[in-house]
């Protein structure tokens, strides 16, 4: 807020947060920087973070354009009100960045975007075996009661990114980004190493894929078989595609440090596509073309009838930035 | 929701529509198939769009999503028959990707006839028209993908009136 600058140097930065369609990991996994927190606050003055500090919209319509000098937005666009607050972030904002990979591919709630909103708004509240609406109420923009008019958000048909709305500086990939890469960037951006205004650059993370960071062992073995991870225990030290284990690490960008397979579980796509790639998920069906042990039409068609939801696995993060974009 | 889309786009059918078909054939045996179609003067629609590719293993499923949000109605992929490809196991990786991504185009709401690959030898002129043939009326009863303006229509800002915060 602004009768907070009275004692501080005029040109301490102001970074702010946002929280729109995301879990909240990405508000922790910026805190997950640790001690460097300190650094920043010294640096830096928060001018709008609604998970951390109460700030109101109305604080941020009253700044001046270009007040805030980096905002991170996490979360894709759901409903009318994070497309409004998009708009005005942008406007108050000299660098917006898309911070997570729903802002900048869809992320998880982009899943949604295969089924239609009266399907999804049929699930959530007519379908269910759990749901209990005997009046069929649905949420409506606009309502009456006793009391007048209520407006709430427009749920929209599907889950956009952040850049499908507005122009964004730069992009921080990953569910939630890798916090040494987010520090990274951090103090480039605030510490003028890199331009304010930029065309959505993909940062905190790296052009080439996940098995560049990958530790396990390849020997270039084809797949035989396709299993999931919970079916069975996995060799720790040879590549998980090679032991029939969907792993996206193929078409995968990088910047994680490969924690999950350290961690002993297939990659699942968190950081988006790699490289110039567009569309994760075809990326990966190549992968998979060049990795199958078949030498007949019918070999191949029954191992690949062995993939359980692949859409949903080659899409699990980037549903938004694929060419088809989700279901009619 | 479905049927709302599918009205609206029989209604948007211009009347000299034509559906256009993206096919990737390979050079050494679809391409000189469909070369030999035209030699012998074999009659076929002219709604496909040729694109040569040196080998069908090296039709990424990238094409066929990019040809098909770009505009495409439809994509026809050709390559060797299994066992003659030049390049040995080239259209291998073909005849693994292609169901995988005939099988995501499906969930994804594309009619699975928009997508069709074919196995096309040199000699096989014949059968490359019969495909292009069956494939054109296919889409054709299905009318244009019109994806661009789905996406336009169920995206945001298409005439809605949202007032900037505050306001």
């Amino acid at each position: 807020m602004t009768e907070n600058n009275i004692d501080t140097p005029k040109d301490k930065l102001k970074v702010g947060m946002y929280w729109a369609a995301s879990c909240g990991g990405c508000d922790i996994s910026l805190l997950e920087i640790g001690v460097h927190i300190l650094e920043l606050i010294q640096i830096a003055d928060v001018a709008f973070w609604p998970c951390a500090a109460d700030f109101k919209y109305d604080h941020v319509a009253s700044y001046p354009d270009e007040y805030i000098d980096v905002m991170f937005y996490n979360g894709g666009i759901r409903n009318s009100e994070q497309e409004q607050i998009a708009r005005l972030l942008r406007q108050k904002s000299k660098s917006l960045i898309a911070y997570g990979e729903c802002a900048v591919d869809g992320g998880i709630p982009a899943l949604a975007n295969l089924y239609s909103k009266k399907a999804i708004y049929d699930a959530s509240y007519h379908s269910n075996p759990s749901i209990d609406n005997p009046e069929g109420t649905e949420p409506l923009p606009i309502s009456e009661c006793e009391y007048g008019e209520l407006e709430i958000p427009e749920f929209y048909e599907r889950v956009l990114r952040l850049k499908d709305i507005v122009p964004v500086d730069y992009e921080i990939p990953g569910c939630p980004p890798n916090a040494e890469r987010v520090w990274e960037a951090i103090q480039a951006v605030t510490g003028g190493v890199v331009p304010l205004k930029n065309k959505a650059v993909k940062v905190a993370s790296f052009d080439k894929s996940v098995c560049d960071e990958c530790p396990r062992e390849k020997n270039l073995q084809k797949i035989k078989e396709f299993k999931r991870p919970h079916e069975v225990r996995f060799e720790p030290d040879i590549c998980l595609l090679e032991q029939g284990i969907i792993c996206m690490g193929p078409a995968t960008r990088s910047g994680c440090g490969a924690q999950c397979i350290k961690g002993g579980m297939p990659c699942r796509g968190c950081y988006g596509p790699s490289g110039t790639v567009e569309d994760q998920g075809t990326a990966m069906i190549s992968a998979i073309g060049s990795l199958l042990d078949a030498t007949t039409e019918e070999r191949a068609k029954e191992l690949i009838a062995q993939i359980v939801d692949p859409v949903g696995l080659f899409y699990r993060f980037s549903m938004s930035s694929s060419h088809m974009k989700g279901h009619k | 929701m479905s049927e709302e889309v599918a009205t609206k786009e029989t209604e948007a059918v211009p009347e000299n529509w034509e559906p256009r078909i993206v096919g990737f054939l390979c050079y050494w045996c679809s391409y000189t198939g469909a070369d030999s179609a035209g030699t012998a003067r074999m009659k076929y629609p002219a709604n496909v769009d040729i694109i040569k590719v040196m080998c069908s293993g090296r039709i990424d499923p990238e094409l066929i999503t990019t040809a098909l949000s770009n505009g495409a109605d439809g994509v026809l992929v050709a390559g060797c028959h299994i066992g003659d490809c030049h390049y040995m196991t080239g259209n291998h990786k073909t005849m693994a990707r292609m169901p995988l991504i005939r099988q995501v185009l499906l969930d994804l709401g594309i009619e699975p006839e928009r997508f069709r690959y074919e196995w096309i030898s040199a000699a096989e002129g014949e059968k490359f028209t019969r495909v292009v043939r069956e494939m054109t009326e296919q889409v054709r009863k299905l009318g244009p993908l019109n994806w661009p303006e789905i996406l336009h229509e169920s995206g945001v800002g298409h005439g809605r009136d949202l007032k900037p915060w505050g306001e």
